[in-house]
């Protein structure tokens, strides 16, 4: 691993965006426009203060699940991994610079959201606000090391878009959001305890309900998700193939 | 004492149902210019693919610059050219070309000389994904002319350029050899082959021919390398059935 080809590898890849301004604005203003629909549905008030950073954490976490997973599809059928690997480039390098590339994306898009949801729609929270905009940092990560884990098991960008509705929708049926966690069935609830969405949902929760949240326990828990997703994807990047 | 740029043993490659290349033995001296010819299908591919490392061998040896193929020390000492142009067609001919050289470690400057050299000067700008076929093979080849890879792997370099552009990259790839750097190129079209110093012939995964241009005329007493292969053809098929 160098720093040099991770960096470059970041650079790259926000280069590569930057030459797709529709992508970008549509990372970057979706969020806030949807936070906008919830809140007139709810009319403000105290569903929309309960679900809104709930949202919060979703967003990043579905929208960096999906450029990722696309754009290292692209590598792996349009032959740029093998080339790289063949390269200095050590597997580390390649995903942590889409961690990092990806990352500073999450993070524009997550200041956007929550100064939209807290500024403009009176979206209210105990706790500090830059915690929800840190656990939102820390989901998108963890889009991105499950979006380079599943690119390995799909061999078009059809097949990647349908792990969506197979891998992303159960995380969010069973997060909290619709029904809190210790009211689901049993056997729901054990299957909610070993997602990693139901851990960031959690912590968004606990910014949003205490003024002194303690939410280490659970952003320790998602980073532990995306570290060990990202040694299955560095698993999946082989420099030799049949 | 000759140097060999690259030595093969008892090279045995299955891929899927098909044993591409069985029992297969080549050298090739450092600082020639060598030409892989064969029909498409014949096993040119996958013996540069396990050249360079990135094919899974069933068995055999391949050393490659006194190391075994894919040895991390030759991974900025070996350059591969695949058939498929691999770069980004979102960035830009010199974005292309200065990530990987960051990649590679070599100088920026290296960036504008290469581009000079598949002569896309004034397409140094331009999206990649906007070019043509053509156009698009060159930028993949000028990433192989960063920095200082002392065997060149060239998956058919020349298909779909016109006749001078064509002239002017053997040209290049002559020059190169006469700085010591080894070349195998490979083609399907024969007329190219009376530009390399030496030619290695293969039909389905098998060495035909491992000889000069003259030597192969004289033995085969053909007037020229598509004769000489037709030939040999002809002598292995008649070997075969007898």
């Amino acid at each position: 691993m160098s720093p040099r080809i991770t960096l470059a590898t970041a650079a790259r890849v926000l280069t590569q965006l930057r030459h797709d301004p529709r992508t970008i604005a549509l990372m970057l203003v979706v969020p806030s426009l949807l936070m906008t629909l919830l809140w007139w549905i709810y009319d403000g008030g105290v569903v929309f203060d309960r679900i809104g950073p709930a949202l919060l954490a979703i967003f990043p976490f579905l929208v960096m699940f999906l450029v990722t997973s696309i754009a290292t599809l692209r590598e792996r059928t349009s032959g740029t991994l093998e080339r790289l690997l063949s390269m200095p480039t050590g597997k580390l390098d390649f995903l942590l610079g889409y961690a990092l590339a990806f990352g500073t994306v999450a993070l524009i898009q997550a200041l956007i959201t929550a100064t939209v949801s807290i500024g403009l729609l009176d979206l209210g929270t105990a706790g500090p606000s830059w915690l929800l905009i840190a656990v939102a940092v820390f989901d998108a990560l963890l889009g991105v090391a499950l979006g380079l884990f599943v690119s390995a098991f799909a061999s078009t960008e059809f097949q990647v878009v349908q792990f969506m509705p197979a891998l992303i929708v159960p995380q969010f049926l069973l997060c909290g959001l619709l029904v809190p966690r210790d009211q689901l069935p049993d056997v729901l609830g054990a299957i909610s305890d070993v997602l990693p969405l139901s851990y960031a949902v959690d912590a968004m929760s606990e910014v949003q309900a205490n003024t002194d949240p303690q939410v280490w326990g659970q952003i320790g828990v998602v980073l532990a998700f995306s570290v060990v997703l990202l040694a299955l994807g560095a698993a999946t990047l082989r420099r030799r193939t049949p | 004492m000759m140097n060999f740029a690259v030595r093969i043993r008892g090279l045995r490659v299955v891929r899927g149902p098909v044993t591409v290349l069985d029992d297969f033995d080549l050298d090739i001296r450092s600082g020639s210019l060598t030409g892989l010819l064969g029909p498409s299908g014949s096993g040119k591919s996958t013996l540069m693919r396990a050249i360079v490392g990135v094919q899974k061998v069933a068995g055999g040896t391949v050393e490659v610059l006194g190391r075994a193929a894919g040895d991390k020390d030759l991974r900025d000492r070996v350059a591969y050219v695949t058939q498929a142009p691999s770069v980004y067609a979102d960035l830009t001919v010199r974005q292309n070309l200065r990530y990987y050289a960051r990649v590679l470690g070599a100088p920026l400057s290296d960036v504008d000389r290469a581009i000079e050299q598949v002569d896309l000067g004034s397409r140094a700008d331009h999206l990649v994904g906007r070019l043509s076929g053509g156009q698009e093979s060159r930028v993949s080849l000028a990433t192989a002319l960063l920095g200082k890879p002392e065997l060149l792997v060239l998956d058919e370099p020349t298909v779909g350029l016109d006749p001078v552009l064509r002239v002017q990259l053997w040209e290049l790839f002559h020059r190169l050899a006469e700085s010591g750097v080894t070349l195998l190129v490979s083609s399907h079209v024969m007329d190219e082959a009376e530009r390399c110093e030496r030619l290695v012939l293969l039909r389905e995964g098998a060495l035909l021919a491992d000889d000069t241009l003259p030597d192969l005329l004289a033995r085969t007493g053909a007037a020229d390398a598509e004769g000489a292969f037709l030939e040999l053809v002809e002598k292995a098929e008649q070997e075969a059935s007898s």
